[in-house]
């Protein structure tokens, strides 16, 4: 752990070293790769929610003009009931399977069934057309208290709810109860004096990345296959690849290209098995592309929630109580992040007495995939609504109340350890102290606050840092930068080293490469991967070193390293970096170090944010007016990147308060699938975003960095939502408070 | 006296080692039927080991798939971990990201 | 379908392609003439990623046909400063930190560069509103705007 000390690098706004390439257009993301003699593939999508998939045949569109290979589930070899390692957990790979290309059931509309590759893109979707699918149609299940219904139309046979003493006997559409508690929340009601109760529903929301889901592939019999595609972990979609399509990893190389936000979204497969096995069939490189009307319809959105919330609290501001039952909509497949939401809802608290009951259900949707800090959103949202309210009806300020119960260093958590140092009580100090806070509201406008807590993890990252003769450098890092990450790689190599930040090049590895890196995500990049980066780093000071003291004849420790240079104690003698480079041919060979961790210790992040809104009594449209994200950074090493992540969680949560919404029709078929229509926040819709980095360190990272990728998404559904009622005067319980529901609230006051 | 102090103590069986303290996820408890147990394990191997015999039922839960918290500081790859002196161990599942 | 043989200049330079009727500029920009830095976010001129202009004017390359280029300029990404300098506004914008995944980013400057032409003064709500048309999901907008402020400072010398 680096003792506090004056940063060369750590804490400058540096420009990024890949900023060139992306203000001039000439970056790369997933669909600018063509390559020669290449084909394109189309899907053939689902038209039906629920149904059985009686007949297909594809025999006359394989037979058209220009149409070179096609694909069916019948190409996946098959695919059994194992763990493959995808994102930053294990998935069921026939589930995976069947997301990818449906077998004998289709269960969302715009669910893949076929594949066809051919000389251009009119001809693959006209030969779409051609493919003979027979349905049996069935009801589709589109909600959750529907969904989990004795008597309701079941998505899979085979699913009976995991989590209760005794397997139940009758299949159902629950796969999943958790259960997490600790204290007596019984008697933790009976001492309260104030108690909150509420129920809450959260929409379906997708993550909104602008790039669109795409690859290129070419498929190679007697070597190396190899996939381009934008995704957050490039190993993660080999091992999900190579396990659909059964092959060795080793003949599959993937190179991560570019990627256009991800937020989550990009680490499962949708398009790569497929364009692989059109690709091997045709004998040529396939390039497959997601229009927006599929990213919607049949990428992986956030699920939807209903919760009830209790909280009790005394007179004194003591919270003595808090529950929570929460259902999630997992979509067609088994596999929310139900049980999160659990071991988060009441995580900013320190109270002894807490109950949280999970479900995932399946539904008729698309199978959701994770957006940041995946399940925390719609748990954490019903707790700082309750809190809030309770707040209010003690007459407490809501920042004083969560100060008085704050999660601090030694809290226990419902999940089982104690947190270790946090920043939880710092954010709400510097919220309460904020300019933001301090200004008084007008008539008419509204205030919400809201805490948010998200885990963050480790996990592996490997990096090598080889050095060329003329002492400059490439960083080899194998985590696909989605923010910007590459310019803290730069900077905490160039801290280390003490040499120039621009002789230092950070680039991302292809799966050949570079060692087996977990993928970006779970706010783990600049933790992780920096510190393999320091690691690496420190591997070749001291690589320097012994290269100096070989040419002085000393030992290596009678060589010091200060500011980019070896000093001989010894003796006399200086010698740079790039001196001691130009000699290594002499001196052993190129200097090169490695970092190969699997980091632990991550620090949780907690954020707090304030919001002000100010709503039009005759439409009910919310214009936010005011917004402050703190957020406890840990060490921020580059000041601008993590103020980006905060302001870019605050969107995307204002967006899932105000705005986004899956909107589904009564036979499961979305019916906004657009940007015209599913409106994410624009620049006409939001204020300036104020920001306060709060750095409360975590030891376990040489320079203290935590994770803050994601905990910015959580507060402001509850700061919002807050704001709104606060601002109508009435208890907001569903998001998003677009300007019908807003409306009808303010109708239904009087 | 001789040969007594030159008697090799299996630390396992020594006095003052310290027990760790298991605490179980409520899926857990389904298996095991406590809310925590105490445990004397050098090492997660060990520690497996003991709760194994201890709770039979354990083989059909997911246990060896979990991370564990060590006092605390969470652990996902746990199978080489030392377990330090009266450790508070709790077990639950990989955290996925986003 | 017999394709078209179109004449046009982009960014400066004549060019000539051949096009489907029905082969939208932004189809032609990308896999005729590998012009790869517009980029495809919705194909229905909703995200503004696809911006480039037309004679001048800001449009959406994914709602204008490839044959409408026929004797038109038209200015892509790739035509924002020179080969060896970035210009003003991608300076900013670098400097500003306006940016995170990029994929908007080469559709915001376009755009950017067309309201500073339009308007070298705007205010903050002037500026928000002509980029309404360019969506960024990852910065939340507020350094765009700070680097658009400064890149308008900066051109009119107040900088």
């Amino acid at each position: 752990m680096s003792e506090a000390k004056k940063f060369n690098f750590i804490g400058q706004r540096t420009i990024r070293p890949d900023g060139h390439d992306k203000v001039t257009g000439k970056a790369n993301y997933a669909a600018d790769l063509a390559l020669p003699g290449m084909i394109w593939g189309k899907i053939l999508r689902s038209p039906h929610a629920h149904a059985k998939i009686l007949k297909l045949d594809t025999s006359k569109a394989e037979a058209m003009l220009g149409v070179m290979s096609v694909a069916t589930f019948d190409d996946l070899p098959s695919v059994s009931n194992e763990a493959i390692q995808s994102g930053e957990g294990a998935i069921d790979s026939l589930d995976l399977g069947r997301n990818v290309l449906a077998r004998d059931k289709v269960l969302y509309h715009g669910h893949a069934i076929a594949a066809i590759a051919a000389k251009t893109e009119a001809i693959a979707e006209k030969a779409l057309e051609l493919i003979d699918v027979e349905y049996e149609v069935l009801t589709p299940v589109l909600d959750l208290h529907e969904a989990m219904k004795a008597d309701a139309p079941l998505l899979h046979e085979d699913m009976f709810t995991q989590g209760y003493p005794e397997q139940p006997e009758k299949p159902s559409n629950i796969a999943a109860r958790h259960e997490l508690k600790m204290g007596d929340v019984e008697a933790g009601f009976a001492e309260a004096d104030v108690i909150v109760e509420r129920d809450f529903v959260t929409p379906t929301v997708h993550q909104g990345y602008i790039e669109p889901h795409a690859c290129t592939v070419s498929y190679n019999t007697e070597g190396q296959s190899m996939v381009w595609c934008s995704t957050q972990g490039h190993f993660d979609v080999r091992a999900s690849t190579a396990k659909l399509l059964a092959m060795p990893l080793g003949n599959l190389k993937v190179i991560a290209s570019e990627i256009g936000g991800g937020f989550g979204g990009k680490t499962t497969v949708y398009l790569e098995p497929i364009a692989l096995i059109l690709s091997r069939k045709s004998g040529r490189p396939v390039k497959m592309m997601m229009d927006r009307d599929e990213v919607f319809r049949a990428s992986g959105p956030a699920s939807a929630a209903r919760l009830t919330v209790k909280v009790g609290g005394k007179k004194d501001g003591t919270i003595t109580a808090m529950q929570t039952s929460i259902a999630y909509e997992a979509g067609a497949f088994k596999g929310s992040p139900a049980m999160i939401g659990g071991m988060t809802a009441f995580t900013p608290y320190n109270c002894a007495n807490v109950y949280c009951e999970t479900f995932d259900v399946v539904v008729n949707k698309p199978k959701v995939a994770a957006y940041r800090a995946p399940g925390a959103p719609q748990a954490e949202f019903g707790a700082e609504m309750a809190v809030s309210e309770l707040a209010e009806k003690l007459g407490i300020d809501p920042v004083d109340l969560r100060l008085q119960n704050a999660a601090k260093e030694g809290t226990q958590t419902v999940y089982g350890p104690k947190l270790k140092a946090v920043g939880l009580v710092e954010c709400l100090e510097a919220a309460k102290n904020s300019p933001h806070y301090k200004t008084e509201l007008k008539e008419g406008e509204g205030r919400g606050i809201a805490s948010g807590f998200w885990f963050n993890i480790g996990g592996q990252s490997s990096v090598t840092i080889n050095m060329n003769p003329d002492g400059t450098g490439t960083i080899v890092e194998g985590s696909p930068d989605i923010g910007g990450s590459r310019a803290s790689m730069q900077m905490m190599a160039a801290e280390e080293l003490g040499i120039p930040l621009n002789d230092l090049k950070p680039i991302i590895g292809d799966t050949e490469s570079i060692p087996y890196n977990q993928s970006t995500g779970g706010s783990r990049t600049t933790f992780a991967t920096g510190m393999a980066v320091i690691e690496a780093a420190q591997d070749v000071v001291q690589q320097l070193k012994e290269r100096a003291a070989s040419l002085w004849n000393v030992t290596p420790d009678q060589v010091e390293w200060r500011d980019g240079s070896a000093i001989n104690t010894a003796g006399e003698g200086q010698m740079t970096c790039a001196e001691i480079c130009a000699k290594c041919e002499k001196t052993g060979g190129q200097i090169s170090g490695t970092g190969n961790v699997n980091a632990r210790g991550a620090g949780p992040s907690f954020a707090v944010h304030v919001c002000d809104t100010k709503v039009d009594m005759e439409t009910g449209k919310v214009d936010v007016i005011r917004y402050t994200a703190i957020q406890d950074a840990g060490k921020a090493i580059h000041p601008s990147y993590v103020e980006g992540q905060f302001q870019g969680g605050a969107a995307q949560g204002i967006g899932w308060a105000l705005n986004e919404e899956y909107v589904y029709n009564d036979d499961g078929v979305m019916e906004n699938a657009g940007f015209l229509d599913y409106r994410i926040p624009l620049a006409s819709d939001l204020p300036m975003i104020d920001t306060i980095i709060v750095e409360v360190p975590n030891n376990f990272h040489p320079y203290g960095v935590r994770g803050v990728g994601e905990s910015g998404i959580i507060p402001p559904l509850a700061a919002v939502g807050y704001a709104v009622g606060d601002a109508i005067g009435a208890n907001v319980s569903e998001l998003p408070c677009s300007p019908p529901r807003v409306l009808k609230l303010i109708q239904e006051k009087g | 006296m001789l040969s007594a102090a030159c008697v090799e103590v299996d630390p396992r069986k020594r006095l003052d080692v310290s027990m760790a303290m298991v605490f179980f996820s409520g899926e857990l408890q389904r298996f095991t039927g406590e809310e925590k147990t105490s445990v004397v394990a050098l090492n997660y191997r060990e520690l497996l080991g003991e709760l194994h015999n201890k709770y039979p039922d354990l083989k059909n839960s997911e246990i060896t798939e979990m991370a564990i918290a060590i006092d605390g500081e969470i652990v996902h790859e746990p199978l080489l971990e030392l377990i330090p002196e009266a450790a508070e161990l709790h077990f639950f599942h990989f955290i996925a990201g986003g | 379908m017999t394709k078209v043989h179109v004449t046009t200049s982009i960014n400066g330079d004549e060019t000539e392609f051949l096009c489907e009727p029905h082969d939208t500029l932004l189809d032609v920009l990308r896999n005729d003439l590998s012009l790869t830095g517009t980029k495809e976010g919705c194909g229905s001129g909703d995200c503004g990623a696809c911006s480039v202009t037309l004679n001048g004017r800001l449009v959406c390359s994914c709602l204008v046909l490839g044959v409408e280029a026929e004797g038109a300029e038209v200015g892509t990404i790739e035509g924002v400063g020179e080969a060896d300098n970035l210009n003003v506004i991608q300076e900013k914008f670098l400097e500003h930190a306006a940016l995170q995944c990029g994929i908007c980013t080469p559709g915001l400057i376009v755009s950017t560069q067309a309201l500073l032409a339009e308007n070298p003064s705007p205010t903050e709500e002037e500026a928000r509103y002509y980029l309404a048309g360019n969506l960024c999901r990852c910065t939340g907008y507020d350094k765009i705007i700070r680097a658009v402020m400064d890149s308008a400072e900066t051109m009119r010398g107040e900088g």
